[in-house]
């Protein structure tokens, strides 16, 4: 069974179609790759399966619920985590901070342990920030914890968002543009962690990226979105010789 | 550089160095001031009516400025209607104290220990249905939106307070029971910082921090922000209504003038000086800006002129406050009580440097 369905999903802005028609399934484990040109439409599919837009027309079913019009933080807590392009950290929190706030919902002690601070609070705690440190260790980033999170240089701030997404633990994450603004070392080391995760915790991933050796070399399959529709559907291989992803990407290389 | 200059102003030398002496310091003086009012009991009037008069409002403004934070400092809610809620309490307890019959059971003293907690309490919930009411459909609002209908919201309730027969309009309630002592305004005060302290450095603390650091991140994180924002703006309402309860029955007169926009934005001067978000900041600045008018008597006529001023020379050269987003420094408390997670937490992270050096 998929873990994600999305049937015939469409939004406008105002006359602009920014996503039409978009049809996608992902089986559990799958590693999905979502490309297109600039403004082709791929943050808004991101935007409309976490919930922050409504899609005007279509479904989205994650494991085996539907969860179309549902709010953002009930379908995070479904399990879909995600990273953003622009990124969307605490800015002034530490590094900590950031990963804890995303896991919090899952410590779980009521409002009597908060204002009395009971056993139970401080066991939380404790679990809640081992919780976090560990997924700080998982991205590298263990001997930053208590760095404010925007003196983080730009690398490292994507790799936070990753722990972040990490920590609430989806079965499935989006990644939107992970790879934006890192040099080709750092480049590397992500591919090689965004392999290693996935078989560390049974990941199901759904990527957009612009570069394109990262995709090829990452994804068993490829969405090539255009004007808000898929124009191509397969392996790297199929995409790479498309005629018609070519024809979109007119002059860019596709290799 | 940029950030150089940032962390700078974030953490300024003397301020780092102080706040480690600042709650041992706090609690001494709290603790001697304790006991010199108890020598009271055995007929030494140390201090006087007028300095334990100042005390009981700088507990008082410290539970509406502490509260005014959890809104508008650590939940990033611009809310300029604090007085509002801090009227609802003050009406609705002074009526119920006014209006409670004799209870037979016990003697009339030992009844007025028993009834004015309750009676606190009652015009505290009825401030946080009034924040519920009201937060609900205007947290949606962003930013200046949600600071005109919080004024508005407090105009309200001023305005209502006037025409209403039970409150007797501008004439206002005379004779409340001077029930408020040096005890009672502490507890409450106490009671009031443990409470948000413990509230902020929980989960939920978290969750509202993380509203008002990115509310879209927020919410792809699981958080439910409506709940958090609509939770935030309601407790901060239950205790300004509280510090409302308590200040009719320390001035045993209210009207609906004293609970106008001016006193809002007194409020949001103190959480403002002190570091929106840093609950000892508003406590400091709380007991600064009570003290302050009384030792400025002659400046009367213009308080509210240096007030204002003090906010645009704030603005301009310390627009986070005192203590920014600081807190006191409890090194020494931990010291005494370490518990075992803050250990493990140590140790981890000195294991963690060790290696970090070696390799
Ligand atoms: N909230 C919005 N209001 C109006 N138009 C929007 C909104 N969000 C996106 N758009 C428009 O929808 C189209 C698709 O945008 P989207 O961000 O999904 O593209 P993208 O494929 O992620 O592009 P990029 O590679 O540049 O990130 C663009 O033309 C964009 O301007
Ligand atoms: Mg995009």
């Amino acid at each position: 069974m998929a873990l994600l369905k999305v049937e015939d999903l469409s939004l406008s802005f105002g006359g602009l179609r920014a996503v039409s028609g978009f049809n996608l399934e992902i089986k559990p484990g799958e590693l999905v790759g979502l490309i297109g040109p600039n403004g082709a439409g791929k943050t808004t599919v991101f935007n409309i399966l976490t919930g922050f837009y409504q899609p005007q027309e279509g479904r989205v079913f994650f494991d085996g619920t539907e969860i179309t019009g549902l709010g953002c933080h009930r379908i995070n807590r479904l399990g879909i985590g995600r990273t953003f392009q622009n990124i969307r950290l605490f800015n002034e929190l530490t590094v900590l901070e950031n990963v804890k706030i995303a896991y919090q919902y899952a410590g779980g002690y009521s409002w009597r342990h908060t204002i009395f601070r009971t056993g139970s609070y401080r066991r939380y705690e404790q679990e809640i920030a081992e919780w976090a440190l560990s997924r700080l260790e998982i991205l590298d980033l263990a001997g930053k914890a208590e760095e404010i999170a925007k003196n983080l240089p730009y690398g490292e701030q994507r790799r936070l968002e990753i722990a972040r997404a990490l920590a609430g633990r989806p079965k499935l994450l989006l990644l939107d543009e992970p790879a934006a603004g890192m040099n080709p070392q750092e480049t590397m080391e992500l591919l090689e962690l965004i392999q290693w995760l996935r078989q560390e915790f049974s990941l199901t991933i759904l990527l957009i990226e612009h570069d394109m050796s990262l995709v090829m070399k990452l994804c068993e399959r490829i969405l090539v979105l255009d004007y808000g529709m898929t124009i191509a559907e397969g392996s790297p291989e199929e995409i790479r010789n498309n005629p018609r992803v070519i024809e979109a990407y007119l002059g860019e290389e596709v290799s | 550089m940029e950030t150089e200059t940032t962390t700078g102003l974030e953490k300024p030398e003397a301020v780092e160095k102080w706040r480690t002496h600042l709650l041992p310091a706090g609690l001494a003086i709290l603790v001697l001031l304790n006991l010199l009012i108890f020598m009271e009991h055995f007929g030494f009037d140390i201090v006087s009516r007028y300095y334990k008069g100042i005390l009981i409002l700088a507990f008082i403004n410290i539970i509406l400025a502490v509260s005014l934070n959890l809104i508008n400092g650590i939940t990033g809610l611009f809310s300029i209607g604090h007085a509002g809620f801090m009227a609802v309490g003050a009406y609705v307890s002074a009526l119920l104290t006014l209006n409670m019959g004799r209870w037979e059971l016990v003697s009339s003293q030992v009844q007025a220990v028993l009834q004015f907690p309750l009676v606190l309490l009652a015009g505290g919930l009825a401030a946080a249905l009034a924040g519920l009411v009201i937060g609900i459909p205007t947290l949606r609002l962003r930013g200046e939106y949600l600071a005109i209908a919080t004024l508005g919201f407090g105009e309200i309730i001023r305005v209502v307070a006037l025409n209403l027969n039970i409150t007797r309009g501008a004439r206002g309630i005379p004779s409340i029971p001077n029930y408020t002592n040096f005890w009672w305004a502490q507890l409450f005060a106490v009671l009031t910082v443990v409470i948000i302290w413990n509230i902020v450095h929980s989960n939920h603390g978290r969750a509202m921090v993380a509203i008002r650091e990115d509310e879209i991140a927020a919410e792809a994180m699981g958080i439910n922000t409506t709940y958090y924002k609509v939770l935030s703006f309601t407790i901060g309402a239950f205790f300004a209504g509280v510090a409302g309860g308590l200040l009719a029955h320390h001035l045993t007169f209210i009207s609906p003038k004293g609970f106008d926009v001016l006193k809002s934005i007194e409020i949001l001067l103190m959480v403002v000086l002190g570091g929106l978000g840093s609950i000892t900041g508003s406590v400091i600045a709380a007991i600064v800006l009570t003290a302050l008018p009384e030792v400025l008597r002659f400046l009367q006529a213009y308080r509210m002129v240096i007030y204002a001023g003090t906010l645009v020379v704030l603005m301009i050269f310390r627009p986070q406050g005192f203590f920014g987003r600081a807190e006191v420094n409890l090194a020494f408390f931990k010291s005494l009580f370490r518990s075992r997670v803050e250990e493990e937490m140590k140790s981890r992270s000195e294991e963690r440097g060790g290696n970090g050096g070696s390799a």
